[in-house]
């Protein structure tokens, strides 16, 4: 018979035994992946510093992560600044606080909210939309291609993205923060009637100049991880549709997990810093 | 009674070209495995200056893994791929780029980068590795554009603009822009009709004729076998094989594959289902 014979060590690696085989696969997978993730992570920066980029190639990039995501960034910095203005009124009104509340306002939108928010609505814009631009030319078969013709991928595609995220992320988190103070201030003092002299003093007396700052330097690192992080996936990507589709998913979720992450060990590292330095002080987390 | 297709010798005859040229591209005993999947195992072949060589096979039976070792995309799990007498596997990142600066390679969907259109496409390659001025580019860019019998005026369309026919052109065109020693076609007629496939075959003879270059061709396309090789190469799915066979089941001259001993060369040149049928049947019997 003409049936198929497989040779003996074809027939051991069919499928594993045991659930322990399977979790071990399992975990040695992971493993794999964590250390694949590291090697593209370092190959991106050394091929920032290796090969300059041409303009042609990071203009449009620059164009579709910075440009493109104005509106829905100041969108959502508006509407944060608007509903935490809405949220806290009523409570600092009872407690005759009411011209407290620009600095409450404030301080959570520099120092938290703004970066965090922003840095979600681009994971999602951006992150997925790099994952599945480049999981199909995974798919069909352009990256392979860039590489016959003696391009670096990596270089060539990842790098511009990379860059893009982490100059551009920075810059939209400032307009978040910038929106969301406006909609927080035109919310409490036009619709909720607090005096707009009090509301800036004392969003003035206690917003200061390091919190913007704080926020500012922890988007550096979002926009870093979202650019990485989406671009593996993408790189990554199965075959087909859903392998797509999958592709974009997970770099959403898997950004917006490190982006929390990010936010808490780096509130922790800059509290820490900054205790250091004026120890009379609470800190900034 | 049907005889046994694994028990059948396999032609290995070398053909007249191998005694004319040294080997220009070698595999000695090449493996290939993705994770638990086995597609090549024990491969040894050469490819020569000035030959064209077809690699047939069914789907499956790793044809386009096979260029893709060649041109250093994948490493194989066991053995050596030469390039004029170099181990690629031992070439450093500098080297491989310009080793694959010697190859042309045609990819089945043609890949041509979505965000590009047709002329940046065929420009691709020059200006990465700044071979010459804008001008330059640009003499040479519509030259390969002729070449591939494409229209004027196509070259600012967006290849999702292009017929499949005019994308396979492209990436024609685009292959040859950097005036390649080896041409890689994967599959580059399928999916075409009888009328484009013809077209994309007498193209693919030109220019194996007119830049004197090696080509492999990957195809299962009998018409385009009869067309361009100068020799051919059969590969059999590892899945099917039996102990000890290779899995190279014929190598030898175009006008052989009808008479070759091995009932499955034949089968696969008439396009009979053959042993295929009572497989299927039997798979379906041991799944039930």
């Amino acid at each position: 018979m003409a049936v198929a014979t497989l040779k003996p060590d074809d027939e051991a690696l069919r499928k594993p035994t045991t659930p322990v085989h399977r979790l071990g696969e399992h975990v040695f997978d992971v493993v794999a992946e964590v250390g694949d993730f590291g090697f593209f992570a370092i190959q991106a920066l050394v091929w920032i510093v290796r090969k300059r980029l041409r303009w042609s190639v990071l203009t449009p990039i620059f164009y579709e992560i910075g440009v493109q995501s104005v509106a829905v960034v100041a969108i959502t910095g508006t509407f944060i600044g608007m509903v935490l203005a809405v949220q806290a009124h009523h409570q600092f009104a009872m407690m005759g606080l009411a011209t407290r509340l620009g600095s409450v306002i404030n301080i959570s939108l520099v120092r938290e909210l703004g970066p965090v928010l922003a840095a979600t609505m681009l994971a999602g814009r951006v992150g997925s939309s790099m994952a599945a631009e480049l999981g199909t030319m995974r798919v069909t078969e352009q990256i392979d291609a860039l590489t016959a013709l003696g391009t670096n991928p990596i270089h060539y595609l990842v790098v511009p993205r990379f860059l893009g995220c982490l100059l551009l992320i920075p810059l939209l988190t400032l307009m978040a923060d910038f929106m969301g103070v406006i909609g927080g201030a035109v919310i409490s003092t036009r619709v909720m009637g607090v005096d707009s002299f009090a509301y800036w003093k004392h969003s003035r007396d206690f917003v200061e100049w390091l919190d913007i700052v704080s926020g500012v330097f922890k988007s550096f690192f979002f926009g870093a991880a979202i650019a990485l992080i989406s671009c593996h996936r993408g790189f990554n990507s199965s075959a087909g549709a859903e392998g797509v589709g999958k592709a974009a998913t997970e770099a959403f979720v898997l950004s917006f997990i490190v982006i929390l992450f990010l936010d808490f060990v780096l509130g922790l590292g800059w509290n820490s810093v900054y205790r250091s330095i004026w120890p009379e002080n609470s800190g900034l987390l | 009674m049907t005889q046994d297709p694994a028990e059948l010798p396999t032609d290995q005859t070398p053909a007249p070209a191998q005694t004319r040229a040294p080997g220009l591209v070698e595999l000695e005993d090449v493996s290939m495995r993705f994770r638990r999947q086995s597609v090549l195992r024990g491969i040894n072949l050469t490819f020569r200056r000035g030959e064209t060589v077809c690699v047939i096979g069914e789907s499956g039976c790793g044809k386009t893994v096979l260029l893709k070792l060649i041109i250093g995309l994948l490493r194989p799990t066991t053995g050596v791929v030469r390039f004029d007498g170099v181990d690629i596997a031992k070439m450093n990142p500098r080297e491989l780029v310009k080793l694959r600066l010697r190859f042309g390679f045609l990819f089945q969907g043609a890949a041509l980068f979505d965000s590009l259109n047709v002329y940046d496409n065929v420009a691709f390659g020059l200006r990465e590795h700044h071979v010459c001025d804008e001008r330059k580019t640009r003499e040479i860019v519509l030259a390969r554009l002729q070449e591939a019998g494409l229209p004027a005026g196509l070259e600012y369309k967006k290849p999702a603009e292009l017929s499949g026919g005019q994308k396979k052109r492209v990436g024609l065109a685009r292959a040859l822009a950097l005036d390649p020693e080896v041409m890689l076609y994967d599959e580059p007629t399928t999916g075409l009709d009888p009328i484009m496939t013809d077209v994309i075959n007498e193209l693919i003879l030109q220019t194996q004729k007119s830049h004197e270059k090696a080509g492999i061709v990957v195809t299962h396309e009998m018409k385009t076998v009869q067309k361009v090789a100068d020799r051919v190469v059969m590969l059999y799915p590892l899945s099917r094989i039996s102990r000890n066979e290779p899995q190279v089941i014929y190598n030898g001259p175009a006008e052989g594959l009808d008479q070759s001993p091995d009932l499955r060369v034949r089968q696969f040149v008439r396009g009979e289902a053959g042993e295929r049928l009572r497989e299927l049947a039997q798979s379906r019997l041991s799944e039930a």
